[in-house]
């Protein structure tokens, strides 16, 4: 998302120019009516600004200030606070469950953004021949982004049932797995359902993004390397993907961040389990928070995670303005 | 010879059109088995193996649905459409303001204040989500539908006052002057003037706010603790976990149906909107 911020300072025009009064003495009342017009208009520019940035500054700036004060205290839900200083991240630093929650997360990443990048590729070279029929499919594969994390996790969810769901009994069809097998049964399996839910739900998302990234090609560029005898291969890799450049680094970002967020799919989908082993970073946050109702180390490691999230985006900005000076 | 190249040409759209095809009914199957699964008859639902297409069609689940639970489904319906729509009117109202004047009337230190709100983008709420709920308690507010419309009025604000500003960025400002000559007010040159040419982009704010909040699932999860305030996506958590002894998946088939088919109706009805404003978002 960060990209924004860079891209709409360079687009900013400076309000005043053009808009001086004449500065003869002449003109000095007219100017003191431009000079109260002005003021006028600055005020209610604060006026017009003001209810957003309250309701930002209640329900985000002061929650953030908080939660690095929390963080830094022993704060049950009821009683007394305490002040324990870097007690909080220390305590996390030896936390197994925390460390063990982290690496998952980490694996989930590693695990979804190849398979989301290529997915959204594949979906993007493929439908971008701008026909109505390709604008068509185009509809259909974006269609999943809009329904939930909620409700394609419980549609994922009796898809992929032992017995009753239609993916295992297709399975057990083509004789890939016995009907009897529970793929929620080990912590590789459920990945993979949990993967393959969110692959359906968000390579349109992908495919959308990279789908603008190459229609920003222009497409004589690709013929002339044609003509120059590169095959269909090479003027991808060497003429388009280099072009495609500021779009990877957004499209890796959406599913780095997203990937580290996860939560909803693994609570409803395998709710941690089995034995603890699909427990992303934010579900143990939601535990430590909401479960044990230790808020104090809850703030430490949402603390820690978004540091991690503020390193993804600052890298983002960094490899986008690497490209753009290519 | 050719007839050869006629081949060798219709080969890569013959090709395109399978692929193509063949992804579709991949990405729609998930869909239709939730229709199809929520159509059966109770017992069929239940049927191992699963029926590919329904022996007779029955709105049966949707008849228990609506009364499983110890509140009824429909009051589930109505806490998510005023909690969407809630938030949904608050971001517009508040997106446009607040776009309009950072766009048109700058103020000292309006640049700042506006990136103030875009670095927002880099912390997603799931990360504060401990002091807000801390903070929504001391204003009395857990528990409440306003307290999570205002929550996820917070977080939609950024985007859409980015939007906005963008979309009353790019009118020139003759047009404004030429209202404001005319005698019209400031706030009455934006209302009357560059309002209706602004109407994509609020269109687009209010489509992205809405499916946000419609399909929310974490803070929903936390912040409501009183099954009568669940919205949908937590109301199907507990039709899983209330019928635990058999679950019953043709009715929670009809609960995600409900969830879903509403997104679905407003997509096609407006993707236009929401693909330019995602694109304009996300790439600008």
């Amino acid at each position: 998302m960060a990209v924004k911020s860079a891209r709409v300072q360079n687009s900013e025009v400076h309000p005043d120019i053009g808009r001086d009064p004449a500065d003869t003495a002449a003109v000095a009342p007219l100017r003191r009516q431009g000079y109260t017009m002005r003021r006028r208009r600055q005020i209610l520019g604060v006026a017009v600004v003001a209810p957003a940035f309250i309701v930002i500054c209640v329900f985000f700036f002061v929650p953030l200030v908080l939660m690095l004060w929390m963080s830094l205290n022993n704060w049950p839900l009821l009683g007394e606070h305490k002040f324990i200083g870097f007690g909080n991240y220390t305590r996390a630093f030896h936390d197994q469950d925390w460390r063990d929650a982290s690496l998952f997360t980490l694996k989930y990443t590693a695990l979804t953004t190849p398979v989301l990048f290529v997915a959204g590729l594949g979906l993007a070279l493929l439908v971008r021949r701008g026909t109505k029929a390709a604008r068509f499919f185009q509809s259909i594969f974006f269609l999943p982004v809009i329904i939930g994390f909620a409700a394609g996790a419980y549609l994922f969810l009796y898809l992929a049932q032992p017995g009753l769901g239609p993916l295992t009994d297709l399975a057990r069809q083509l004789h890939v797995s016995s009907g009897g097998s529970n793929w929620f049964s080990t912590a590789t399996s459920a990945l993979l359902i949990v993967t393959a839910m969110v692959t359906w739900k968000v390579a349109g998302m992908q495919m959308l993004l990279l789908l603008s990234g190459l229609q920003s090609i222009p497409v004589e560029l690709e013929e002339a390397a044609r003509i120059d005898g590169a095959n269909r291969w090479q003027s991808f890799r060497h003429v388009v993907l280099p072009l495609l450049r500021p779009t990877l680094a957004l499209v890796l970002v959406f599913s780095v961040a997203g990937s580290l967020l996860a939560f909803d799919q693994f609570y409803i989908m395998t709710a941690g389990g089995p034995s603890n082993g699909t427990i992303t970073a934010v579900y143990q946050i939601y535990r430590t928070s909401f479960i044990n109702f230790d808020l104090g180390y809850g703030a430490s490691l949402s603390t820690l995670l978004m540091i991690v999230l503020a390193a993804v985006s600052a890298l983002q900005m960094l490899l986008l303005r690497n490209s753009d000076h290519n | 010879m050719s007839h050869l190249s006629a081949i060798r040409r219709s080969l890569p759209t013959g090709a395109w059109w399978t692929a193509s095809t063949c992804l579709a009914v991949l990405f729609l199957y998930p869909l239709y088995v939730m229709v199809s699964q929520s159509l059966k008859k109770p017992s069929e639902a239940a049927q191992v193996p699963p029926t590919m297409f329904p022996h007779g069609l029955s709105i049966q689940n949707y008849r228990t649905l609506s009364h499983t639970g110890s509140v009824s489904f429909l009051q589930h319906v109505t806490n998510s459409v005023v909690v969407a729509v809630g938030a949904t009117l608050a971001t517009v109202l508040l997106a446009t303001l607040a776009g309009y004047g950072f766009s048109k009337l700058r103020f000292p230190g309006s640049n700042v204040v506006f990136f103030a709100i875009l670095a927002t983008f880099m912390i997603p709420f799931q990360a504060i989500i401990t002091p807000l709920y801390s903070i929504l308690h001391t204003l009395g507010l857990q528990n409440t539908l306003l307290g999570l419309a205002l929550v996820y009025t917070t977080f939609q604000l950024p985007f859409g006052i980015f939007l906005m500003r963008n979309s009353f960025a790019a009118l020139p400002d003759s047009l404004e002057e030429a209202a404001l000559i005319d005698g019209c007010g400031i706030l009455k040159a934006m209302y009357r003037v560059l309002l209706p040419v602004a109407v994509p982009g609020l269109i687009t704010t209010a489509l992205f706010t809405f499916f946000t909040c419609w399909n929310e699932f974490f803070a929903a999860l936390i912040l409501l603790t009183d099954e009568s305030k669940f919205t949908l996506p937590v109301t199907l958590n507990i039709l899983a976990a209330n019928s635990l002894g058999g679950l019953n998946w043709g009715v929670m088939q009809a609960g995600v149906a409900v969830t879903v088919i509403p997104c679905v109706i407003l997509y096609l009805l407006l993707q236009r909107y929401y693909v330019n404003g995602l694109l304009s978002g996300a790439v600008k």
